[in-house]
């Protein structure tokens, strides 16, 4: 395969933002993830965990609490006093409402999912109808004293409980006044606290009420009589959560040292049929706060501070090895937010409020295998761009002469032009942006850096020629009739002459640039699409998928490629197939259209298709052959799968010229180092 | 889609396939494992996954196997006929056949039938039905005669409808075929006439049948290469009625295979038979698939050095002789749908994701081996064991040893316990024990005589009894001062109260060396400590180890002094075991039991003051052993860890601390023991150092490799 310089880049100091909460919808399978920075993910967890769509964050909008409601409507509200209905095929917020309580704290939908609830600072329950268009107000509940942190409605849908700063009411939705107000214990191991939240709540439909609070308790209430059955003490500090699942028999709760707690209902004597609450197992699989659980039929899943999803399945509940069996921990986003332009040797990095534009050094030293060569030339830093406003950055690219950069928030899109004089680098705003370029969810430059392809969020590819500090509006390939769902994915091919987009479920639509038309449609497959490029010279289309499978398609012969069929036919290796982060980023050889590179966050690959295919008997992760192997053994065990695990977590690579690689790794231990420091808790002799 | 997947060989052993094939190939209790007759002397146990042979039987030269093996599913033993007459039981552990338990009959059998659930059944040659039990309580006992003369059975098989054994056999006599069904619910044997339709003229080959609701569904395969169908009522409509009822058998499937050959045909499920033969008159014989609701084939696969025309077909496999080799098929079939057969539904999972392995319930799988390991009582046992469950099947077995409990003998009860703990495990094996052992726990609060020790013994040591399934059993052997009961607790419950744990500790240490020694205790734990040679060693070994450390920051130089005033006692101390290795085994199971320290603690302080010291000398014996070697481990099976010891030192100090200073014999003890762990922590703290600057000298090394914010480096792909 040959040797690579490698430049090794960790400067890219991305922290992700900690997760507020998690919503699990058990009709699509899918999970809501909304984090401190406003952020909202998807998660198709039937799609090997893949994050599939994103909205991105606005500084105002701290998301507190997350909903499904009826028809698989994603709901959020948060501190800035507004409930946000999300539209999950054009990538957008419908609308907003404020509800008029002040920050909102807690939603929840009823169990038909027909009316959604918040709990407010002022102290209001207040209750919506939601309506196929929108949301409207019908009531308040009776207002309570404090601020409402946490709701709970009985499976019946007849009464809610709403936890507060020392005490929990149970309201009768019918007639919106407080039944029964059970008060909390702030005594915490012995010592009397100031205040004690209930930080989440869960109505069973036995009419047991769960809570969870400040002083570290899970207790179970008794609704009908308004008093406390039994205290469990988990925690030194906050019972931040709780989760409850659809059969009523087990619970999560998350605590604040990073520890979470699995509750069953196990039956007392093998020959009663009386059942009783019994904490099983805790796992400590964050070392922070764990802000929010979620309780899938077959996992526990987690997140908090540390920014980890975590995904651990419950073993009695999985009977078949695959992907659900194993403990998944998901940290960075299966999205790119790295660009490079090659000529330059430039990277462009994305952060949520900023852009960092780097020049890789350069070594005019060789060496051999393994070593780090001295460096005649460090890395620059070039430029910081910053964003105005509270929107986060959506996407952003560099342009391959290194001349443009583009960007776009949920509101503004944003073109610059870069002038190089000798060592001064001088920017240069494109300003009148056309109205419909309001936003884009993908950017992308051909690779003559004459056109810019952008797709919006209302599903249409708007293709600009770049003339000298002014652009030209060309083209607009309009959404297929009656679709709106946005193209998260763009792939051009070198020569300029093709455009493939795909969005999250239908298939790769491939347009000619030439013609302006639609040239063809990659047939639909049932996983999502996680990376797509062209090939150069053949024009071959390869797709990456979450499901690990990668199809070749040729876009002039409009079929899969003989290469494609092979692999499909014989399968691919199976540790391939359990890798368990999705590859990101597809790019080529310029030299040898038969390379193809790939990466996902733990290994990168080179597939040379010109070798046989590696079978399950054979290795497939290749350790490093001893030097004095003979020739021939090498030959024998070769395969088309060249793949290295040495950098990781990488968040980018791609190859700038035939024998140099760029790789961006991001190392789990600087992440951890920007976060703020963990509960200390005492260990032996300490 | 049926499909057939790669065929793979039992041939570990060569099979004396006469020329008429095997006898036959059976199913036994275990899965996966199949007993095979060959037609000569000789019954193998296969584990096919394996493909491997487990035990393999002949009878003497001169006999003759004249029935195939199969295995009784209620007892597990294994059951076979030679020279027609004699029946022989054995088990895995048998080796000879001819040792082994012997029955000879009056009459002649013709098959022994054997399905899980219900107990063997013997068919005779005459027609005449006995079940295995009964005809072992009377082996030459009369046997009646069924069919008339000149009747031969051709073909039998036994069933399970709706949890009532029927068996049903097809008689031939002049070329007129008769079938007849018997049940046992109801003890009925019914006789049907087949009517073969036109083709009288072909004689049938090869019988299968299958359950279908309310009938048996008989496949015959004729010479003409068709298959028919016959169905035979299970109830007969009338059975007052005196004239034999006809049943029409009407074509099934047309010509699959050619006749005149040796074809076998068997049922694999509603849909699918397999059908074993040459397809066309010349060619060579093929086993095929053929799906009868849509009266297509579905795969065939050719066998080209022959068959013996026989075919059995068990869970997922077929098995077959291919030439001389007995050849398992694995088999797989899917639902048949339309979409199916037309080739629309989607094929499976793929394969990356493997359907394979299931996890493990460790609540059935704790201690299996069990089992096999208790099934030391006799054959006559394991006789009588399963006449009893055939006679009262409703009640459960649990409940009837239960009520047992209550009324009988110790003795008998002994024996009704191991006879219930030798059979099959149900799911709450471990409730039940637990329910079995309160129930004896109870009588023994009631009648103060009855102390049923051997069933206990024999409960703990089913693995599954906890202390919260059986709360009163310490308590019970605390009283008795049963200290060969109290060991096996400890080293089987997870969960003893540590109030129960130090009363076991006080009555271990104060009891009568001369009562230990009759008593039969579990030496396992403690190994030859009397090792003289090894003391003077060690002490070399000490003066070595301490170079580490100034010998003047030592401020024990006056208690290195009062030491050396008598030296005499100190190494008569560390190098006799302070108790005798009874004691010593029984101290180790303690050692070795969980506890929590909170808890332990304030029970530790009611033992008498001689025997925490004699306890601590002990320990600090144990102690000075495992630093003996450079793994810090005492020898022998399941020794207490150095940890353990540690702990128990700790904790025996902190409980106990005024006390033992106070006591004129313990403080040479403590002095020793001081200086020793005073020792140790300067080896420690020394090898605290070097373990620093190792650590350091790897940290230089990786931040070397990663702390570089950039670095250009060359990579080789191979």
């Amino acid at each position: 395969m040959g040797e690579f310089k490698v430049h090794r880049v960790r400067f890219f100091n991305y922290v992700p933002s900690g997760i507020r909460c998690v919503a699990y919808n058990n009709q699509s399978n899918r999970l809501a993830v909304s984090r401190t920075d406003g952020t909202v993910e998807i998660y198709n967890l039937s799609a090997n965990y893949f994050q599939e769509k994103f909205f991105p964050g606005h500084e105002s909008r701290a998301t507190e609490a997350l909903c499904w409601a009826k028809g698989q409507r994603l709901f959020s509200a948060g501190l800035n006093g507004e409930i946000i209905e999300y539209d999950l095929q054009a990538l957008d917020i419908k609308y907003s409402v404020d509800a008029f309580g002040g920050p909102i704290w807690s939603i929840a939908a009823n169990p038909s999912g027909s009316q959604l609830l918040v709990g407010c600072e002022d102290g209001s329950v207040k209750l919506f109808q939601i309506n196929p268009d929108k949301i409207q107000f019908e009531r308040n509940f009776d207002r309570q004293k404090s601020r409402i942190l946490s709701l709970s409605w009985h499976p019946s849908g007849t009464h809610i409980a709403a936890g507060s700063i020392d005490y929990i009411s149970v309201f009768d939705v019918k007639s919106g006044s407080a039944v029964h107000k059970m008060l909390v214990d702030r005594q915490y191991m012995g010592v009397s606290k100031r205040k004690c939240i209930i930080w989440g709540v869960a109505f069973l439909s036995d009419g047991t009420v769960i809570s969870v609070d400040s002083a570290g308790k899970v207790q179970f209430w008794d609704s009908a009589t308004g008093t406390l059955v039994k205290t469990h003490l988990v925690a030194n500090a906050d019972v931040q959560s709780i989760a409850v699942s659809d059969q009523e028999d087990s619970f999560v709760v998350g605590t604040a040292e990073g520890t979470i707690f699995h509750f069953q209902l196990v039956s007392v004597t093998s020959t009663s049929s009386e059942k009783q609450w019994v904490r099983t197992k805790p796992f400590q699989h964050h070392t922070h706060d764990v802000r929010t659980v979620a309780h899938s039929p077959t996992a526990l899943i987690s997140g908090g501070t540390d920014t980890h999803l975590v995904i651990r399945p419950l073993m009695e509940k999985v009977e078949v090895k695959n992907y659900d069996a194993a403990l998944r921990k998901i940290t960075f986003p299966h999205r790119r937010l790295i660009s490079c332009s090659k000529k330059r040797q430039l990277l462009l990095f994305q952060f949520s409020h900023h852009l960092d534009l780097w020049r890789l050094g350069s070594t005019v030293a060789t060496g051999k295998h393994g070593d780090t060569l001295p460096l005649s030339k460090d890395a620059d830093h070039l430029l910081q761009l910053k964003t105005k406003g509270p929107e986060n950055i959506i996407c952003s690219c560099v342009s391959p002469c290194g001349s443009w950069i583009a960007y776009s928030t949920a509101s503004q899109f944003f073109l610059r032009r870069l002038n190089y004089e000798h060592d001064n680098l001088s920017l240069q705003r494109v300003s009148k942006m056309p109205a419909f370029l309001r936003s884009a969810v993908q950017i992308m430059f051909s690779e003559d850096s004459t056109k810019l392809f952008v797709a919006s969020n209302q599903g249409s590819l708007h293709i600009l020629r770049l003339l000298e500090g002014s652009f030209k509006h060309l083209h607009t390939f309009q959404a297929q009739s009656g679709t709106v769902e946005s193209m998260c994915l763009l792939a051009i091919s070198p020569d300029g002459n093709w455009l493939a987009a795909s969005g999250t479920s239908a298939g790769v639509h491939v347009y000619s640039v030439k013609r302006l038309k639609l040239h063809c449609t990659v047939p639909a497959y049932n996983f999502p699409v996680t990376a797509l490029a062209i090939a150069p010279k053949t024009n071959n289309l390869v797709i990456a998928h979450s499901d690990q499978q990668i199809f070749e398609y040729s876009i002039p012969d409009k079929q899969y490629t003989e290469w494609s069929r092979a692999i499909q036919k014989q399968g691919f290796h199976h540790h391939w197939l359990q890798r368990d982060t999705p590859i990101t980023h597809i790019g080529f050889h310029p030299k040898r259209p038969a390379h193809i590179l790939l990466h996902d966050a733990y290994m990168f690959c080179i597939i040379d298709k010109s070798l046989p295919l590696p079978n399950d008997k054979t290795l497939l992760y290749n350790p490093l052959p001893p030097t004095n192997e003979s020739d021939v053994i090498r030959r024998r065990t070769a395969h088309a799968f060249k793949i290295s695990k040495k950098y990781k977590p990488l968040l980018f690579m791609d190859l700038l010229d035939e024998r140099t690689l760029v790789a961006v790794e991001r190392p789990l231990d600087d992440i951890i180092a920007q976060l703020p420091p963990p509960i200390k808790k005492k260990k032996f002799g300490t | 889609m049926a499909a057939l997947e790669e065929e793979f060989t039992l041939s570990a052993v060569p099979l004396g396939a006469g020329p008429d094939g095997l006898l036959g190939v059976e199913q036994c209790d275990k899965t996966d494992q199949f007993l095979i007759t060959d037609s000569g002397r000789t019954v193998i146990l296969y584990k096919v996954s394996d493909q491997k042979p487990l035990g393999s039987w002949s009878v003497k030269q001169g006999q003759v196997i004249t029935c195939p093996a199969v295995c009784n599913f209620q007892t597990g033993e294994y059951i076979v006929v030679h020279d027609s007459k004699v029946l022989r039981l054995w088990t895995n552990e048998d080796v000879n056949l001819d040792k082994v338990f012997k029955a000879t009959l009056s009459a002649e059998v013709y098959r022994i039938h054997s399905i899980p659930g219900t107990e063997p059944l013997v068919l005779f040659k005459e027609g005449a039905v006995r079940g295995l039990e009964a005809l072992l309580a009377e082996p030459q006992q009369k046997i009646e005669t069924v069919i008339s003369d000149e009747e031969v059975i051709k073909w039998t098989k036994f069933f399970m409808v709706f949890r009532h054994p029927a068996l049903i056999f097809i008689t031939e006599k002049h070329g007129n075929y008769f079938a007849y069904v018997q049940k046992f619910n109801s003890s009925v044997l019914s006789k049907y006439t087949l009517l073969l339709g036109q083709e009288e003229k072909f004689v049938i080959q090869s019988f299968t049948a299958s359950l279908d609701r309310k009938f048996i569904s008989l496949l015959s395969l004729s010479s003409d290469g068709c298959i028919y169908e016959t169905l035979i009522p299970i109830h007969p409509s009338d059975p007052e009625k005196n004239q034999q009822p006809r049943v029409v058998r009407s074509l099934l499937l047309k010509t699959v295979v050619s006749g005149n050959a040796r074809n076998a045909l068997s049922v694999l499920d509603q849909d699918h038979v397999a059908v074993l033969g040459p397809p066309l008159p010349a060619s060579k014989e093929c086993l095929s698939i053929w799906n009868t609701k849509f009266q297509t084939l579905q795969v065939s696969k050719e066998l080209p050095q022959g068959t013996s025309g026989q075919l059995w077909y068990y869970g997922e496999h077929l098995f077959m002789l291919h030439g001389k080799i007995l050849t398992v098929i694995p088999y797989k079939c899917e639902m048949s749908s339309l979409a199916g057969a037309l080739g629309k539904l989607k094929h499976g999972q793929d394969s990356g994701t493997q359907t394979m392995p299931h996890f493990v319930n460790w609540e059935t799988s704790q201690g299996y081996g069990l089992g096999s390991k208790d099934s030391e009582p006799s054959k006559r046992i394991l006789r009588r064991r399963t006449i009893e469950p055939s006679v009262q099947p409703e009640v459960p077995a649990s409940q009837q040893l239960l009520s047992t409990i209550k009324e009988d003998s110790e003795k008998h009860i002994e024996i009704e316990l191991r006879k219930f703990l030798a059979t099959k495990r149900a799911p709450d094996f471990h409730t039940v024990i637990g329910d079995i052992a309160i129930g004896l726990l109870g009588r023994c609060k009631t009648e103060p005589s009855f102390y049923p020790r051997n069933s206990l013994m024999q409960l703990i040591q089913m693995h599954v009894l906890s202390y919260s399934l059986c709360p009163g059993l310490m308590e019970v052997a605390l009283e008795k001062t049963d200290v060969q009961m109290l060991q096996l607790c400890l080293q089987q419950f997870p969960d003893i109260p540590e109030a129960v744990t130090c009363a076991c500790l006080k009555m271990f240490l104060s009891i009568g060396d001369d009562n230990l020694q009759e008593i039969d205790v579990n030496m396992e734990s403690v190994s030859d400590y009397s090792d003289a040679v090894q003391d003077e060693k060690m002490e070399e070994q000490m003066g070595i180890l301490q170079n580490g450390f100034n010998p003047e920051e030592d401020n024990c130089d006056n208690c290195d002094k009062e030491l050396s005033k008598k030296p005499q006692k100190t190494i008569e101390e560390t190098t006799s075991c302070p108790v005798i290795p009874k004691r010593a085994a029984l101290l180790n199971a303690v050692l070795h039991s969980a506890y929590s320290e909170s808890f332990l603690l304030p029970h530790l302080k009611d033992i008498p003051a001689q025997h925490i010291t004699l306890f601590l000398q002990y320990l600090y014996f144990l102690y000075l052993k495992c630093n003996e070697n450079a793994t810090m481990t005492l020898p022998g099976i399941h020794p207490p860890t150095l940890n353990q010891i540690m702990d128990w030192i700790c904790l025996l100090l902190d409980a106990n601390f005024t006390v033992v200073v106070m006591i004129p014999e313990a403080k040479s003890l403590l002095l020793s023991l001081y200086k020793f762990v005073k020792s140790q922590i300067c080896i420690c703290s020394e090898l605290n150092k070097i373990e620093v600057s190792f650590r350091e000298l790897k940290k230089l090394n990786q931040e070397k490799n990663n702390r570089e914010l950039y670095s250009i480096e060359v990579l080789e792909l191979f």
